[in-house]
């Protein structure tokens, strides 16, 4: 029989949803065993080589290619899981939420006390290659349906693995009080 | 004795005296209705509906209800647990409530709640209202992102002359909790540690200390709110 496929991204997030998720220690032996892993930056494979059966996302969406690459994995993925605060409700990033972007940007380019002198010429970034900020940042089931939350900054690893195994299983997941957290 | 109250919750028998509220009663007999906004010892409000039970087959707040005789009380049904759930939701989506940054995070009533009613996420949109903070008194900051407006701070917190020192500004969504200016140097070093004790969020909290307790030692790190009764 053919393993089941995961997929994983990180849109607006620091990458910590994926370190819980190596943090499972010695059960990522046996997770290699368990699944084959496709587009995600644990194996850097950058585009979809196949359609996937579970797809992780970390990280709300702040740029219009987060919504790009949200709405191309809710494609690709039978089973989408929102993987974090972030992903789950903007998190740090949605701080900017009550924000103009037009003064999150000056204060980021012009304005912040490190850049403030160094910026002689006043340039916001401006590139067109460069994604474009959102008005505010979405959590992810804004954008596309999510099938699973699972919260927490970072997951614990143990949460991680007992809903992983849960789903590929098809069992019930069982989230003990100890490890869901919102922090 | 006369003024004893039978009455039960959840089918169980239990004992009070007449005029206690539900909510106290029922803490007498071991069993736990969670609540955000009532606080022992302070009149109730029956401000955020938490407390919500069945009595008789008809809803009120536990809070600011009273035992009377043979009263038949549902508490823990999935009915009134759903009901709560979603006001947590609310109370979530309502303001901004980022719990990794939170220096509450942990001994937070409100997330507690949500990890009793295993929410792990709102069913309602998110509003990300544009609130301050205000670092402005010398013992005390208070987020207005994380308020609920459940007015224990106005209630449980008076100087000698019993005058509320906190009180409600504005109306409708604007409303925020706002100290007295005039009485405002009384909130000395006691009232305030108590002003950061009784918020059941981060709304209130010390100047110059925050992450006290690591991670794993705070109040509700181990076992769900309630589950001492």
């Amino acid at each position: 029989m053919e393993k089941p496929v995961i997929a994983t991204a990180s849109l607006a997030g620091c990458f910590g949803c994926h370190m819980s998720l190596l943090d499972i220690d010695e059960r990522i032996l046996d997770l290699i065993e368990l699944v084959d892993f496709n587009k995600s930056p644990i194996n850097d494979i950058k585009e979809f080589a196949r359609e996937c059966d579970i797809g992780l996302i970390e990280g709300g969406c702040c740029l219009d290619e987060n919504v790009h690459v949200l709405k191309d994995f809710r494609n690709h993925c039978r089973i989408l899981v929102s993987v974090g605060e972030c992903a789950i409700m903007g998190g740090l990033p949605a701080m900017r939420n009550g924000i103009s972007v037009r003064e999150c940007l000056e204060e980021a380019y012009l304005n912040g006390p490190s850049v403030r002198n160094y910026n002689e010429n006043k340039i916001l970034p401006n590139d067109e290659e460069l994604p474009v900020l959102l008005n505010r940042v979405y959590p992810c089931h804004e954008v596309v349906k999510i099938d699973y939350f699972l919260p927490g900054c970072p997951p614990d690893a143990d949460l991680l693995w007992r809903a992983l195994t849960a789903l590929l299983n098809n069992r019930k997941m069982d989230l003990p009080y100890e490890v869901f957290k919102f922090d | 004795m006369a003024d004893l109250n039978n009455f039960t919750i959840d089918g169980l028998k239990c004992l009070a005296r007449e005029g206690t509220s539900i909510i106290d009663a029922a803490r007498q007999n071991d069993q736990f209705i969670p609540t955000l906004c009532n606080l022992e010892g302070v009149p109730p409000k029956g401000a955020c509906r938490v407390c919500t039970v069945r009595v008789n087959g008809k809803l009120m707040t536990a809070c600011t209800a009273k035992i009377s005789q043979g009263m038949e009380i549902e508490n823990q049904t999935e009915e009134l647990n759903e009901m709560r759930k979603s006001i947590v939701e609310m109370l979530f989506v309502e303001g901004n409530h980022f719990c990794p940054s939170c220096e509450k995070s942990g001994e937070c009533e409100l997330q507690a709640l949500a990890y009793r009613f295993e929410m792990t996420v709102p069913r309602y949109p998110y509003f990300y209202p544009k609130r301050n903070i205000d670092a402005s008194h010398p013992r005390i900051v208070k987020d207005h992102n994380r308020c609920i407006l459940c007015k224990r701070c106005v209630r449980a917190i008076k100087d000698e002359k019993g005058r509320s020192i906190f009180a409600f500004l504005d109306r409708g969504f604007e409303t925020r909790i706002y100290l007295d200016p005039d009485l405002a140097g009384q909130l000395t070093e006691e009232r305030a540690r108590k002003a950061v004790e009784v918020c059941p969020v981060g709304a209130i909290m010390p100047r110059g200390e925050g992450f006290k307790t690591p991670i794993g030692r705070r109040k509700y790190d181990r076992h769900p709110i309630g589950s001492d009764m």
